[in-house]
């Protein structure tokens, strides 16, 4: 989302093109410090609230494993897991262990690296966004593209209607429904024991598909109504009705001169959808138990793991700016006016 | 509230004297769809206003008799697994989403117009330091701050209200800031200044009354956003704890449980999520037509 300002369109013929690779790199460069300082406020934001969570991880430990809860037990559980030092200090020693060693901290209850767990999580979660994308634009953009060429027509109006319920349908309650009903009717139910990409691809695809393409209902009709106002704007353009004039093919003129054109405000949309598609995912995660970043969270977060939710919080936030600055990259490929200043 | 059910029903031949009742004959005539919006939305208002006197049962009236009874005559609804009247839960639970809808959205759209007024407005380096501070809170998915917050506070409907509130303000702050910076360019602003009227003067009776279209259409659509938010919340354990009737805590709880045995416990209360969401969004978009077209097909 940041730096969007810093993005100009060159005007006249000044710049020297070859200076475009050089610009971009030191534009690549200057954002990616730009995250620093917003990283260093966020984490520092995260690491004490997460603190203030009512209920007491040692509580929560000590009563788990029948302990009498005496100052004694109490006071060696505490330096044990290193939250019997003062808050800053804390904090100091996790900051340089991100740094230095790319250490999140050992996890409070599975005594295992945080960074560890993040590494196995992540690339879940980042299967099934990247599936409800692939599902959402292959969807969205079509139909959005037809709605616009064929304004005002029935199609039109199903397409619009249908676009606006999607965005009404509570995930979460479309998750159940397809729990519940093809069961009945069927006795069919989605495979709830998860399976690995990295072992059986094919299974693993099969299995998420049900909740991306959910979790690409929503996406998709906001895609979708995006992808049609921005056609209808385009069409309307002279270069458009030169192009008609021209005698071009229909599938050209939409295609190579408006959809280009049209697509840039629609790749804006999605990133600034990629936060609420990582919270679904973790609805999504928790309905068909996938061990994604969500369902991790949720545990971490019902056992006081402070680790785990802050080395959480820092990687999801991570990747939505990273994500953000590659849509921000992204308009220099449709849009060659596009310099990066 | 009637009025728009008598507008559609006796149509006046010429467009009425009274600004509201123009405006409702324009919705009428010109967004039909979102005119059926404002009409669930209206009714939606009163099920949630009238909760008491609608509902046959109590909301929490446990009759052990009943449990799990199919939807019929004497339960529209049905029954869950406590013998619970679906149909009264769900109607309690449009008083709670009325509830924290309407009050999560005014508290969010205040903050929004405090936060946009005043760094749209006054920009330099204020806006520059609330534009980053923004930009890094909006790129931490919503439901994940929520999840931590939460836990912080302790779930229950105050603290639900405020923070989707506190959440709402934060983000549509962009638009309203959108809103002022154009404004903060016409004729009429730079006269007032010229004339020597303080901040404060121009900001209340200038800028703030050319942005309220935005600010309406921001207030409607925040209230579907925040039942749908509360929902979300509820279904993870997060929300108003029960035994309160919230569409999204019955979603998850026996909803869950007893999905197989008595799918309408599931299907009741997403259905009428479903379509107050729904009636509020085509709601919003006529509105946003009619009174901010420069918005039209962004949200």
């Amino acid at each position: 989302m940041g730096g969007h300002e810093r993005i100009g369109r060159a005007r006249g013929r000044g710049q020297d093109p070859a200076a475009g690779p050089a610009l971009m790199q030191a534009y690549i460069v200057r954002r990616l410090l730009a995250l620093v300082p917003t990283l260093l406020f966020a984490s520092l934001i995260v690491f004490s609230v997460v603190r203030l969570i009512p209920g007491d991880v040692i509580d929560l430990m000590l009563s788990q494993n029948d302990i009498s809860a005496d100052k004694k037990s109490r006071e060696q559980l505490e330096a044990a897991l290193g939250l019997d030092q003062p808050m800053l200090v804390q904090y100091g020693k996790w900051v340089s262990g991100i740094l230095s060693r790319g250490d999140f901290g050992v996890s409070l209850w599975q005594n295992t690296p945080v960074a560890e767990q993040l590494a196995q999580r992540l690339p879940v979660t980042f299967q099934l966004g990247l599936f409800a994308l692939i599902v959402a634009l292959t969807v969205a953009i079509p139909i959005g593209v037809y709605s616009a060429i064929r304004q005002d027509t029935s199609g039109d109006y199903v397409a619009r209607s249908i676009s606006l319920l999607m965005l009404a349908v509570p995930s979460f309650w479309l998750g159940t429904m397809v729990m519940v009903f093809p069961s009945i009717w069927w006795g069919w139910s989605p495979e709830v024991k998860f399976v690995p990409f990295r072992e059986n691809p094919g299974q693993s695809v099969a299995q998420m598909a049900v909740p991306a393409v959910i979790l690409g209902f929503a996406l998709s009709a906001v895609t979708m109504r995006m992808t049609r106002t921005m056609m209808l704007e385009v069409l309307r353009q002279d270069y458009i009705r030169t192009a008609w004039a021209k005698g071009l093919d229909e599938r050209l003129v939409v295609l190579r001169h408006a959809l280009k054109n049209a697509l840039i405000p629609v790749v804006t949309l999605i990133g600034l959808q990629v936060p609420i598609l990582i919270g679904g995912a973790v609805i999504m995660e928790q309905i068909f138990v996938i061990p994604g970043m969500g369902l991790l969270l949720l545990d971490a977060v019902s056992q006081r793991d402070y680790p785990i939710i802050t080395g959480v919080f820092m990687v999801v936030g991570l990747a939505v700016m990273l994500i953000n600055l590659a849509v921000d990259l992204s308009y220099g490929f449709l849009d060659p006016k596009v310099r990066y200043r | 509230m009637s009025a728009p059910g008598a507008a559609a029903l006796a149509p006046p031949a010429r467009p009425p004297a009274n600004a509201f009742l123009r405006f409702l004959w324009r919705l009428f005539r010109t967004k039909p769809l979102g005119a059926f919006g404002a009409v669930i939305f209206v009714l939606f208002l009163f099920c949630g206003v009238f909760a008491d006197l609608l509902a046959p049962y109590g909301f929490n009236q446990i009759s052990p008799a009943n449990r799990l009874k199919p939807p019929s005559g004497q339960f529209l609804f049905g029954t869950d697994n406590l013998g619970r009247d679906m149909l009264s839960r769900c109607l309690y639970g449009a008083q709670l989403s009325v509830i924290i809808g309407f009050c999560a959205a005014a508290l969010g759209t205040a903050i929004s117009i405090l936060i946009g007024v005043v760094t749209g407005y006054i920009g330099g380096k204020t806006d520059l330091v609330a534009q980053r501070f923004v930009d890094a809170w909006m790129s931490f998915p919503d439901l994940i701050i929520l999840i931590v917050v939460v836990s912080v506070v302790g779930p229950g409907m105050p603290q639900i209200i405020v923070i989707l509130g506190l959440f709402f303000g934060i983000g549509g702050s962009r638009i309203i800031r959108g809103a002022v910076v154009s404004v903060r360019e016409h004729m009429y602003v730079h006269a007032a200044q010229s004339v020597g009227a303080s901040t404060l003067r121009i900001l209340w009776r200038h800028v703030l009354p050319n942005v309220m279209p935005p600010v309406i259409v921001l207030f409607t659509t925040r209230v579907g956003a925040a039942i749908l938010a509360e929902s979300g919340l509820s279904f993870l354990g997060f929300g108003v704890p029960p035994p309160a009737p919230t569409w999204g805590g019955m979603l998850s709880g026996s909803g869950r449980t007893f999905m197989y045995q008595a799918p309408w416990l599931a299907l009741m209360p997403g259905l009428c999520l479903t379509i107050v969401v729904y009636a509020i969004n085509v709601f919003g978009d006529a509105l946003r037509d009619l009174l901010d077209p420069r918005m039209r097909g962004s949200r």
